[in-house]
């Protein structure tokens, strides 16, 4: 029988297979860090008179706490600074490769890698950051850990686990135009729920996830913690190889050639079997957005808000009621009458050069609604950001009445200044719609950016097609 | 690490499911750079109302929490079991866990125990007839007992073996180095085109402009929310 690209992967890391219920041993390629969840790895490496095995398989970056406006000026907030500071002395103290804030290459972890050309296919990565999932669209296995691990793969280079199980996801058919890769992750997550991937490695294959750019492919793996997975992968293909050459840290020459021919051997074998498997048709898919305060609390654009009533299941009837009181919406309302406060163009899961594209063709020639507080658009990383001035999409962005930011985690979550106030409603193109997770009290509507571009300019959640 | 196997300790009901790691801590108190003291973060927002079950007296002291399905989704944040440590918590049980939660509550001691959706409504049922109530897991015996009902809950062997004998994992793992070094050595002629961080290679370094704030034109009026 054959094997999955996932347990092909896991293969080639292997460093001692697990005895009597034991883990296996599994080697670590590239850890990425930020400043949040490795302060207390670098503190208990120092307790224990520990180095870090490989200071060339680390780098690090600075964006959950970093402002997004006045990066020349000091931190206005001192624990923010301090945490800051921790992780420039740390890497200076260990040796750790950093891009800092106001460096070209800082950005959210899960951008500034891949645009540096570190990901690659068939490598193990690992953050202290769920959405490490992120790099599974290149063929890699990629997954979040906690602090205790990145302390652990710091001292080792790797991590012990449990293999994981696998799941398959096969997108057929093809894409409407009005439907994007966020909708297609949002209607995964709303078909399997929150836990519907736990323990499991997802796989998406199919048509229409083949014809995806990497940009839009890496949005799809981002959310697949969403799903409740360890990690999301796509196999390697041209396109990936495209998106590589030429990078700065891809292979060269004959290593280019070398490296090639050992992703083309990353898929899936005809006759392997999946733990579980899943279908979408990709024909049925509309613009998607959520109404609670899950993210699999989702409905198409033209649905409504559900009726907890309806809800045959009683935990999921409670959970529909609760989320409909915390977002202060109406059982049955059309998602389409809702008027938001704030659009969030930006995030780990939409910042990305094609997520600024599609916002700044729909808004091109427009302006924001009126009732529309802000609109942030955010880029992922300060390469990012140089590629859409380059290509002159900041000045449509700022005629909208947008503003535009330095790159970081921004208003996805609440740690750094850009929040919402409580009962503060936004459009955003980030991947959890959690109560208060954009601020004390705030409410979020999970979108795709041309969801979030065209709700900005008629003031209620909209999509492209009402324009 | 504390060994754990025994905890007695006062039972809490949390009659919630899809509790994520934004609720257990939010992440403005993630800007600590110590791993103690987090106590005062757990479940913050939660707390602010008094009708919440850890403000209830009889809850106060809870050593073991009884939640509903997919406890911990959401960020990777350790800072959750941290806080649900530093509160009091040793044991967390419900019908299903996050992954990486579940991984991290095993680094620091505390246990997350696996049952049926039935045994947690039945203890939900259990500790909300009498308040307070002291239940007891049994580590070595894999069990719960609260009154007269005991009930068995699942755990990996390897989990509860490092628990019980609060092992560290980099200590286990170091006693591998010969085969890490083994591993090492292959990697390096099998695929020698893999990426290295050191020395850095990027694009040629531009200077990054600051954004800066709009110039208010007019003040906001608030959430459409609350104007209605």
């Amino acid at each position: 029988m054959g094997t999955t690209l996932a347990e092909k992967v896991w293969a080639d890391h292997l460093v001692r297979q697990g005895e009597n219920g034991a883990p296996d041993l599994i080697y670590i390629d590239l850890m990425l860090m930020h400043e949040v969840t490795s302060p207390q790895a670098f503190e208990g490496l120092r307790l224990a008179g520990r180095k870090p095995r490989h200071t060339d398989l680390l780098i690090a970056t600075e964006d959950h706490n970093t402002p997004t406006v006045d990066i020349d000026r000091p931190n206005p907030d001192k624990t923010s600074a301090l945490q800051l500071s921790t992780l420039e002395k740390n890497c200076k103290e260990f040796g750790v490769r950093l891009h800092p804030l106001g460096d070209a290459d800082q950005g959210i972890v899960h951008a500034f890698a891949p645009i540096l050309g570190l990901t690659q296919p068939g490598m193990t990565i690992v953050c202290g950051d769920s959405h490490t999932s992120t790099h599974g669209a290149f063929g890699a296995l990629a997954f979040g850990i906690g602090t205790s691990e990145v302390e652990h793969v710091m001292a080792t280079q790797t991590l012990s686990l449990k293999p994981f199980k696998t799941m398959a996801v096969n997108i057929e058919g093809e894409l409407p135009k009005s439907a994007s890769a966020k909708d297609i992750i949002l209607a995964i997550i709303a078909k399997i729920g929150t836990g519907g991937g736990q323990g499991h490695v997802i796989e998406y294959r199919g048509e229409a996830i083949r014809k995806l750019s990497m940009d839009e492919r890496m949005t799809i793996c981002n959310m697949s913690i969403e799903a409740g997975a360890r990690a999301g992968m796509i196999a390697p293909d041209e396109t990936t190889f495209e998106y590589l050459k030429g990078r700065p840290h891809a292979p060269e020459g004959e290593m280019w050639d070398k490296a090639v021919a050992y992703w083309k051997t990353l898929k899936t074998d005809d006759d392997a079997v999946f733990d579980k498997e899943v279908t979408l048709n990709a024909a049925d898919l509309t613009p998607f957005v959520t109404w609670g305060t899950n993210p699999g609390q989702g409905v198409p654009i033209d649905g409504n808000v559900p009726v907890p009533e309806d809800i045959a299941d009683a935990e999921q009837r409670a959970a529909a009621q609760s989320a409909i009181e915390y977002m202060g919406l109406k059982p049955g309302q059309p998602m389409k009458s809702i008027p938001v406060d704030t659009v969030f163009i930006g995030s780990c899961t939409n910042g990305r050069i094609d997520d600024l594209r599609t916002a700044a063709k729909i808004m091109k020639g427009h302006h924001k609604a009126d009732s529309i507080h802000r609109v942030l658009v955010v880029p992922a990383s300060s390469r990012v950001r140089l590629e859409a001035e380059r290509e002159g999409l900041d000045k449509i962005f700022k005629d909208f009445g947008a503003e535009w930011r330095n790159a970081g985690c921004s208003m996805c979550l609440g740690m750094n200044p850009d929040k919402m106030v409580p009962g503060e409603r936004s459009i955003s193109t980030s991947n959890r719609n959690f109560e208060g997770r954009q601020g004390k009290g705030s409410r979020t509507h999970l979108a795709s950016p041309a969801v979030a571009a065209a709700t900005a300019i008629r003031g209620t959640i909209s999509s492209p097609e009402d324009l | 690490m504390e060994k754990l196997t025994v905890v007695t300790g006062t039972g809490v009901p949390l009659r919630r499911s899809n509790v994520d790691t934004d609720q257990i801590i939010p992440a403005v108190f993630l800007k600590r750079v110590k791993k103690t003291g987090f106590e005062d973060a757990l479940f913050y927002a939660w707390r602010r109302d008094p009708e919440f079950v850890l403000n209830r007296p009889e809850y106060k002291q809870g050593k073991i929490l009884v939640a509903g399905p997919d406890f911990g989704i959401g960020s990777s944040r350790e800072h959750a079991v941290w806080a649900l440590r530093d509160y009091g918590f040793r044991v967390v049980i419900s019908s299903r866990f996050a992954d990486i939660f579940y991984g991290n509550t095993a680094k620091n001691g505390v246990l997350a125990a696996i049952m049926p959706q039935e045994s947690v409504e039945l203890l939900w049922k259990l500790l909300e007839e009498e308040p307070g109530r002291e239940m007891t897991v049994d580590l070595g015996a894999r069990t719960v007992t609260c009154g007269d009902v005991t009930l068995p809950f699942e755990v990996g062997d390897y989990v509860r073996w490092r628990l019980m004998n609060g092992y560290d994992d980099i200590d286990l793992t170091l006693q591998h180095e010969d085969d890490i070094a083994a591993y090492e050595k292959m990697r390096a002629e099998k695929f020698p085109f893999k990426p290295k961080t050191i020395p850095a290679k990027h694009w040629p370094d531009v200077p990054i402009q600051s954004a800066r704030e709009p110039e208010e034109t007019q003040p906001w009026a608030g959430p459409i929310a609350s104007r209605e």
